[in-house]
């Protein structure tokens, strides 16, 4: 009888303990699409998180889930994360959003932030980054480097997202190279190395010898690779292992910036619900080293484009430009607005083929 | 329309379908024996990280892809433990078999993120390359595209022609029938498990070292799957698994070169035009009388 007390009131405490430091601690979850391993999108989001963890140390505990299947299944893994007592949730795909939505009315007490999404509640932000303007600086150096004048786009899903980062660098190919063609596959996937590989190896094989992908994995580097004169740009992440060629350069997202204010508001119970959308100025885009492969004048007038972007004086998206069918959308010098282009559905003119529905 | 090289198409095809050809005729030859083995996704990552991290540390492919083979097997040797010593389910020792591979791949995998293989070098077949169009078609490929036929052909010939492929029908239709003859079913099913194993292994390490080349983590992204499915649909029959898999890997790269090319065909028919034109031609085929062996999935135990 006394040892079953005394057992029971142990237990009690140590409850009591691990209870009490849990609370000390704020957790803070991530949602992957991919593995960490990607090499690209997931891997440049777990850096955000580790940097997280530096940054608080004790006072932090991170958890995350990779390979989350955006659909019916994400919401499971996320009112699981939520389940878990974690008090700040990061959910990093477009696909995540409507399962975001539906555990964060179920959670008013958990935060979520939902990367590049658009619907918000109280309690869910969403972020993204302008990559648009990185875009810019690739479809530049794509228009200037490519000798067939075509030019393979890998695109993902059709949301506004990828249909902007065809726009724009369509936009800044065309014009430093008004001969310029887009070829575009849909691959109806972020991650599968092989269809990826697949796909590269395809526009190759139509004549394109620029690549630009909108896929989370480094397999259309290596297809380049072998194929010997076609040039990548690294995607999400820096594939500096595939620098100087054919990686020629690349858009970075820097999520760590974000991922440290946000846990810090939690921390000091600021965090209000907001849609962020921060580019190459604030630093959430930026863009890797270019490098020799490219000739010097044209990687002055790319970094130039950055700079103009960068202070703010150049949009990627200033008229005049048409859509696709011809009719007009921006007047000369008139400048896309924000609402505009988060739900872009159009191609501009002069892209041939149709956006799937 | 006219854009698309009809040669570089096949050619690229027989790339595209040699994965899931080597998987799915492992697991057929596993199911034959009576045994369900949902791991070969599991095995198949497992292979690609062990043939990719050998073929870099030797510089040779070839001891890459035997140590693929080894490391699938290795694997398949847990299922074979779990499910004909210790008299565990089939099908959940299977799919935690592939959660356990996609895991330990990526545990394995953490050095090898960015690495180039050593090139695998197409055989060289002389003045046989050199004939237009078929050279490029049939006569341009790496061993394992050759291997991956020939295997097509020995378990056709196996099955249907030889003792062992009697026994390894025997023991996967009635294993007690198997048993009360005299038969080693637990050892048949073991030797099967392992082949399955090693195939799948294969299959895997051709993804990491020839289709993409390179090591990404979970860079099978369900192959192992479609490759199960397969054998269902090609009703347990070596060859229709090879036109299974030519015709998924065939559709697959023919719709992405369609859209290159910039067919006014919507992209959505063509992304799960794969899928959809694959099963349907297998299950119009299967219209006839074959069946799956009888004792697939059944647990068997001496004393009953």
């Amino acid at each position: 009888m006394t040892l079953t007390r005394l057992l029971t009131s142990a237990a009690l405490a140590l409850g009591l303990a691990t209870g009490a430091t849990a609370q000390d601690k704020t957790k803070v979850g991530f949602i992957y699409v991919g593995p960490i391993g990607d090499g690209g999108w997931t891997y440049e989001h777990d850096k955000g998180r580790l940097a997280v963890e530096e940054h608080f140390g004790d006072a932090v505990e991170t958890v995350y889930q990779e390979s989350v299947p955006e659909g019916a299944d994400a919401a499971r893994a996320i009112t699981q994360m939520a389940l878990q007592g974690a008090d700040l949730i990061f959910t990093t795909s477009f696909g995540f959003m409507e399962p975001t939505l539906e555990v964060a009315k179920k959670f008013p007490n958990v935060k979520f932030e939902h990367a590049t999404g658009y619907k918000t509640l109280p309690n869910v932000s969403t972020y993204s980054a302008r990559f648009y303007e990185g875009r810019a600086v690739q479809g530049h150096i794509a228009g200037e480097m490519t000798e067939s004048n075509t030019i393979g786009y890998i695109a993902s899903y059709p949301i506004p997202e990828v249909i902007r980062g065809i726009n724009s660098a369509y936009l800044h190919a065309k014009k430093v190279n008004p001969d310029v063609e887009f070829k575009i596959i849909w691959a109806y996937t972020w991650f599968d190395p092989a269809k990826e590989a697949d796909a590269a190896q395809a526009l190759i094989e139509q004549g394109a010898d620029v690549i630009l992908q909108h896929t989370d994995s480094t397999a259309p580097q290596a297809a380049a690779e072998k194929a010997g004169d076609v040039i990548t740009f690294g995607q999400a992440s820096d594939m500096a292992e595939y620098a100087p060629f054919p990686r020629v350069s690349s858009i970075i997202d820097n999520w760590a910036p974000y991922y440290i204010d946000r846990t810090q508001a939690v921390i000091d119970g600021t965090w209000e619900s907001q849609q962020v959308w921060h580019g190459i100025d604030e630093g959430m885009v930026k863009i890797g080293e270019i490098t020799d492969a490219v000739p010097a004048d044209v990687k002055a007038d790319a970094l130039a484009l950055k700079e103009t972007m960068a202070a703010g004086e150049y949009h990627p998206f200033t008229g005049p430009i048409n859509r696709q069918d011809g009719s007009a959308w921006l007047a000369e010098g008139e400048i896309a607005d924000d609402g505009t282009l988060l739900g872009m559905d159009f191609y501009v003119e002069g892209i041939s083929g149709q956006i799937p529905n | 329309m006219g854009a698309i090289d009809p040669a570089l198409l096949l050619a690229a095809l027989v790339v595209a379908a040699t994965p899931i050809l080597l998987a799915a005729l492992g697991e057929l030859v596993v199911e034959r024996a009576g045994v369900l083995n949902l791991g070969v996704e599991g095995m198949m990552i497992t292979g690609a990280i062990c043939g990719f991290a050998v073929a870099v540390n030797t510089g040779s492919p070839a001891i890459g892809f035997v140590a693929a083979a080894a490391g699938g097997a290795v694997l398949a040797l847990l299922f074979a433990l779990l499910t004909q010593l210790a008299l565990a389910n089939q099908v959940a020792s299977g799919l935690a078999l592939t959660l356990f591979g996609l895991g330990l791949s990526s545990l394995l995998g953490q050095g090898y993120v960015g690495i180039k293989p050593p090139p695998t070098p197409r055989l060289d077949l002389g003045p046989l390359s050199d004939i237009p169009f078929l050279g490029r078609v049939v006569f341009s490929h790496d061993l394992m595209v050759y291997l991956a036929l020939a295997l097509v052909a020995a378990i056709w010939a196996m099955l249907k022609y030889t003792r062992a492929g009697l026994i390894l029908r025997a023991v996967g239709e009635n294993h007690d029938a198997a048993h009360a003859l005299g038969y080693r079913v637990v050892r048949v099913r073991v030797l099967a498990i392992l082949f399955g194993g090693a195939c799948a292994g294969l299959g895997g390490a051709y993804i990491s070292l020839i289709r993409v080349p390179q090591w990404t983590e979970g860079m099978t992204a369900g192959a192992g799957w479609i490759a199960l499915a397969l054998v269902v649909f090609a009703s347990w029959k070596a060859g229709r698994v090879l036109l299974g898999a030519w015709l998924f890997g065939g559709v697959t790269v023919l719709q992405l070169n369609l859209q290159a090319a910039g067919l006014a065909i919507p992209v959505e028919y063509l992304s799960m035009s794969p899928y959809l034109i694959t099963i349907l031609v297998l299950v119009i085929m299967s219209a006839d009388k074959s069946r799956a062996p009888a004792s697939l999935g059944r647990i068997f135990h001496a004393s009953q």
